[in-house]
């Protein structure tokens, strides 16, 4: 695309894609059927979600950005982390967008690169996904312990109180589980890991 | 056909133990059979899914291909965990919308001799179960400790209404199926309107501001409302609104005291079950006093953790929101 010398957008450093392929590779890249393509800036799913008081962007007007093509933006946004996953702008959203389908994605291409611009929700599923690809099952203990430690010092204290409470009450154990079949587990997903959708 | 392929998820083995004990006490009197499906795997929550598709996709299809494989006379795979659930279903439905996903997903799946085809298992959740194939009639039948005088909020959280892609329920946001169930325990059903509304899921963890606001939305309708006890139907609710409820209390300024406790613990105490067997005194905000209005004695606690008053971390201005919630209960206060 060719634009006029002196009338094209200022791009203040920033990576920007002058047609529809950060749409559509976002929308291809998204488990299912995205639909992301139909949004028709509605706005009912920033109307209905819990937490987009907490978003810098809202849903629909991240899906605008995606459309305009301002891929640092998007990446850097904090709307996908904040998603709670309560699927109250899907059963709303007149296209059928799979909402928070379309922000797993983001947040996947976020951290490849290296875009996110707070570690705390990262790190905590990096950390689950340690457990869950050591042991083949979730280890509440290990990972609160070692998610609180790294990312809230300064809520110890209140945590202890709750461990010893849950601990009191026989609701964790200090041990992990390990399935039988970890070998077949670890082939799998190394398996599925050469085959991730972007890729 | 009350054989169901079982799924019980990480957290009925750890957090949520109590809706495990409750579950084995319910199905036992309903008749039902649960065949856990042999060396699953984690479904990876929601942080799985949001670092990665076609890994986290296969850690969730590793469960239905063994479950595919195990059979009992009919196809369905039951989980009381929602997000375990959803993301069972959303699985299912995903491999089978895109013939890609699909695709990779079995070619990951074949690296551990597995194989699942999308649309082979029915999955459903726990509270469906109950509604549509045991009925309310039958429910109703086993009662012999009808828990009249009890207010209970029914709660279901996000994940069971919504996307619901059975169809299971009666509507996405406002859906009646567990304020029936309860009803049909004899329990005094309060109107519940933030029923579906979010508990703050993995928020409490990586985002606690978010979170505490919407533990305290959802405990101080509950208050405001009048009920004993709030009944949920996913761990992950629970564990949000009872063991956060003191770092959200410590956050606002405010007192709340709502116990929350699983729909089948409920229905144990319903079915003459003893209250220690159906798990409750292993909820951190005690129900004793919701167990006194139906005339149960709690059980004896283990032992009592120790309880903070001051609150936690550095002293910052209050914000908006710890303003508006410390007014709220000094009126209330007031008004006692």
């Amino acid at each position: 695309m060719t634009v006029p010398e002196g009338m094209d957008r200022p791009k203040a450093g920033l990576r920007q894609r002058e047609n529809l392929a950060l749409l559509h590779e976002v929308s291809l890249a998204t488990a299912g059927v995205s639909h992301v393509e139909m949004c028709i800036q509605c706005g009912t799913c920033g109307g209905s979600c819990p937490s987009a008081a907490d978003m810098d962007h809202t849903p629909r007007k991240l899906f605008a950005m995606l459309r305009a093509g301002m891929e640092d933006e998007v990446l850097r946004s904090n709307t996908p982390w904040m998603c709670v996953s309560c699927y109250h702008c899907v059963v709303r959203c007149p296209q059928q967008i799979h909402i928070p389908d379309v922000m797993y994605m983001l947040k996947s291409k976020a951290i490849a690169a290296k875009l996110c611009q707070d570690s705390t929700a990262p790190d905590f599923s990096k950390t689950f996904i340690g457990m869950v690809e050591t042991f083949g099952r979730s280890f509440e203990v290990g990972l609160a312990g070692w998610h609180y430690v790294t990312h809230y010092p300064l809520r110890l204290p209140a945590m202890a109180v709750m461990g010893f409470g849950l601990f009191t009450k026989s609701r964790m154990s200090i041990l992990p589980k390990r399935i039988k079949g970890m070998d077949q587990l670890k082939a799998i997903l190394d398996k599925a890991k050469t085959l991730e959708m972007s890729e | 056909m009350n054989d169901y392929i079982y799924y019980p998820g990480c957290s009925m083995e750890g957090s949520g133990i109590a809706y495990h004990e409750s579950l084995m006490v319910v199905k036992k009197v309903l008749g039902m059979q649960l065949h856990e499906i042999d060396d699953w795997n984690c479904c990876g929550a929601t942080e799985y899914l949001g670092t990665s598709t076609i890994p986290a996709y296969s850690l969730i299809a590793r469960n239905l291909a063994l479950a595919a494989q195990q059979t009992v006379g009919n196809k369905t795979v039951m989980a009381p965990c929602s997000a375990c659930y959803l993301n069972l279903v959303k699985a299912d439905h995903n491999m089978a919308e895109s013939k890609v996903l699909g695709g990779k997903v079995n070619e990951a799946l074949a690296a551990g001799g597995l194989h699942y085809d999308p649309g082979s298992l029915t999955i459903r959740h726990l509270l469906d179960v109950f509604i549509n194939d045991v009925g309310l009639d039958t429910i109703k039948s086993k009662v012999t400790h009808p828990l009249t005088g009890m207010r209970v909020a029914p709660y279901l959280g996000c994940m069971v209404p919504r996307p619901d892609y059975g169809h299971q329920f009666s509507d996405y946001e406002q859906p009646t199926e567990l304020d029936d169930l309860l009803r049909a325990l004899g329990a005094d059903v309060i109107d519940y309107p933030l029923k579906t509304e979010c508990c703050g899921g993995h928020m409490a963890q990586i985002g606690p501001e978010t979170a505490y606001e919407m533990i305290r939305r959802l405990v101080s309708t509950a208050e405001n409302r009048q009920a004993d006890i709030m009944v949920t139907v996913c761990p992950m609710c629970q564990m949000n609104l009872d063991a956060y409820q003191p770092e959200t209390n410590s956050f606002f300024g405010t007192n709340y005291q709502m116990p929350i406790v699983f729909f089948t613990q409920l229905m144990g105490l319903a079915f003459g079950a003893d209250a220690k067997e159906v798990g409750f005194g292993r909820e951190l905000v005690s129900a004793k006093k919701a167990l006194a209005r139906i005339g149960v004695a709690a059980p004896a606690p283990a032992a009592s953790a120790p309880r903070s008053k001051k609150p936690q971390g550095l002293p910052m201005p209050a914000s908006k929101f710890q303003k508006k919630a410390a007014a709220e209960m000094a009126i209330k206060e007031g008004s006692k």
